[in-house]
């Protein structure tokens, strides 16, 4: 078996995760290599839901009895469990939402409400890049329709990388907001912060950074940051679904109006007027994903009892190995950076003229799990003039030997369709 | 799934290439980015030409060369109740076990039945097939293209 240094004791970890001794397709042992579309959920954090579920289940922050004080406990202790482990100043810096989607579109709709000097409007600009995943394309372009702002990105270079040479021009002095991916989902690229809020803070825009790809694989820290707001999503980091974060810097939460209106987000109500609570309460209208939340708090613990830095420095690991190895295949093309300097651990590749849904049935049949298609970030696939890929993403649990799988695994799609 | 027949049609498309049409469409598939370009040639209700350009995987463009192959120089009725047939195996679930009627009528398209089992491939074997009922509909305007069963 491939020992590399860094990696974790994955033979003690998969034991916390029950699907991954799952077969598939009569007896084929699974290879979940999918992890950027979701990762997969550990017995830690399934105790924990089923436990809130059998011993705690209330709604949150209205009545005075034992199990609905409990599941507020529970509630706004997970809240504190994410500002710890994103370094936020405040806890009441951190929103809950339904995903990393709806954390975007919460800041896109804030701004787009906002009272100077935050309002976008026609004489105002947005600033995105071309890696974006769908989630931060479409709130900006909507914004920008309604307000009749402008809405400009970075390209992207040949080698999967932001093309910043024209930062001066992208950023202007009529920019509102810069909102970009911190780890690409599709490329897997890092991108260079500082450079771009160093920009973004001298002609003072405010900063939104999509974490979805970060939080779940390195130490995320919202102070070092120095971004305004950041969003992330439980299902990829062992939460469950239906629970994302929004973090945001507690001067404009305070400033900045509510989205959805509703129970929680009050103060007072009249027929003729409301106020509204102190974030982040404000922006959490209705009854909000409890168990999810409680949930995520769990997923947290057990990423923390391992260690950030770890996980980060495991899938490095792998990441090097699985570019070392893939270039071994024939036809393999990756599409995003070639190393694994700067990089996250979700790899793209197009396989000669294989389309990507050819690969990923073949491989499925080898019960391996990828991604195929355009993963939510179209405009990529047009900039490299490919049709969609296949990619293939690692989490703390995988393995060499998966890698391993991948690769004879495409070997066989090529003998298939050769 | 994938069928000797399928790849033998992925890897020699009939009639692949666009030629003189009465109608064009262009349809995708946007979970995958799947794409044709079809057009159709009437002689009047006579298939004369199904012409199409795409790109996509080896089941919508097998799907559409069986299209040409089985459509080209039908009547238009004949036709449409090819495509029927077709859709109701394509949506079958697996459930439908292709008996010889079908195949009679279904040709080389009965090796599609597998895909029918895979939610996700169902779009990538139909794109063809609803590329061509659009046209048909706009070269003939949509009450001629709508079938007239018996």
């Amino acid at each position: 078996m491939t020992q590399l240094p860094g990696l974790l004791d994955t033979e003690a970890l998969r034991k916390d995760f029950p699907i991954l001794d799952r077969q598939v397709h009569d007896g084929q042992k699974l290879v979940y290599l999918d992890n950027a579309a979701t990762s997969q959920t550990p017995r830690q954090v399934l105790d924990v839901l089923s436990e809130y579920y059998e011993q705690h289940n209330a709604n949150v922050h209205r009545g005075v009895h034992v199990l609905a004080e409990e599941a507020t406990a529970l509630y706004e202790g997970a809240r504190d469990k994410v500002a710890e482990f994103i370094n936020a100043p405040s806890r009441n810096e951190v929103i809950f939402t339904k995903n990393a989607s709806e954390s975007l579109n919460l800041v896109a709709n804030m701004l787009g409400w906002a009272d100077e000097p935050y309002r976008v409007d026609h004489e105002t600009e947005i600033v995105i890049t071309e890696m974006e995943h769908h989630s931060n394309i479409v709130p900006w372009q909507l914004l920008a329709q309604r307000t009749g702002a402008k809405l400009k990105w970075f390209g992207l270079t040949d080698d999967g990388r932001l093309d910043l040479s024209d930062i001066d021009e992208v950023i202007t002095e009529k920019t509102k907001i810069v909102s970009f991916v911190l780890v690409s989902n599709i490329l897997g690229t890092v991108n260079p912060v500082e450079t771009i809020i160093r920009r973004a803070q001298e002609v003072g825009a405010l900063v939104c950074v999509d974490a979805s790809q970060a939080a779940p694989h390195m130490p995320l820290d919202v102070q070092s940051l120095q971004a305004d707001f950041v969003a992330f999503t439980g299902h990829k980091m062992c939460g469950p679904t239906g629970i994302g974060v929004l973090w945001g810097r507690q001067e404009l939460l305070e400033d900045l109006p509510p989205f959805l209106g509703g129970g929680e987000m009050i103060e007072t109500v009249s027929m003729h007027s409301s106020t509204y609570a102190p974030a982040p309460h404000k922006f959490e209208a209705g009854t909000p994903p409890i168990a999810q939340a409680v949930g995520l708090g769990a997923a947290i613990d057990y990423l923390s009892s391992i260690g950030m830095d770890k996980i980060l420095a495991h899938e490095h690991a792998l990441t090097e190995y699985a570019v070392k190895r893939l270039a071994e295949v024939p036809d393999l093309r990756i599409i995003g950076p070639t190393t694994a300097e700067e990089r996250g651990a979700a790899i793209s590749f197009t396989l000669g003229d294989i389309h990507p849904h050819d690969v990923g049935q073949v491989l499925d049949e080898q019960g391996i799990a990828v991604r195929v298609g355009h993963h939510c970030a179209r405009p990529v696939c047009l900039r490299y003039g490919i049709p969609a890929t296949t990619r293939a993403s690692f989490y703390l649990y995988s393995t060499p030997a998966e890698i391993d799988a991948l690769v004879d695994g495409l070997e066989h799609v090529r003998n298939f369709f050769g | 799934m994938y069928q000797e027949v399928i790849l033998d049609h992925y890897k020699n498309p009939h009639g692949r290439g666009l030629r003189d049409g009465d109608a064009e469409v262009h349809h995708v598939n946007p979970t995958c980015g799947d794409e044709i370009t079809l057009r159709v040639k009437y002689d009047g209700t006579k298939i004369e030409d199904v012409s199409y350009e795409g790109q996509g995987c080896s089941i919508s463009q097998a799907s559409a060369s069986v299209l040409n192959e089985l459509l080209v120089g039908k009547d238009l009725a004949d036709a449409q109740q090819i495509q029927e047939t077709f859709l109701e195996l394509m949506q079958s679930k697996g459930r439908v076990e292709p008996d010889d009627a079908m195949e009679e009528v279904l040709e080389d398209a009965v090796a599609f039945a597998g895909v029918s089992k895979y939610p996700a491939r169902v779009k990538c074997a139909l794109l063809s097939w609803m590329a061509w009922k659009d046209a048909t509909a706009q070269a003939l305007g949509s009450d001629a293209a709508e079938r007239k069963t018996a």
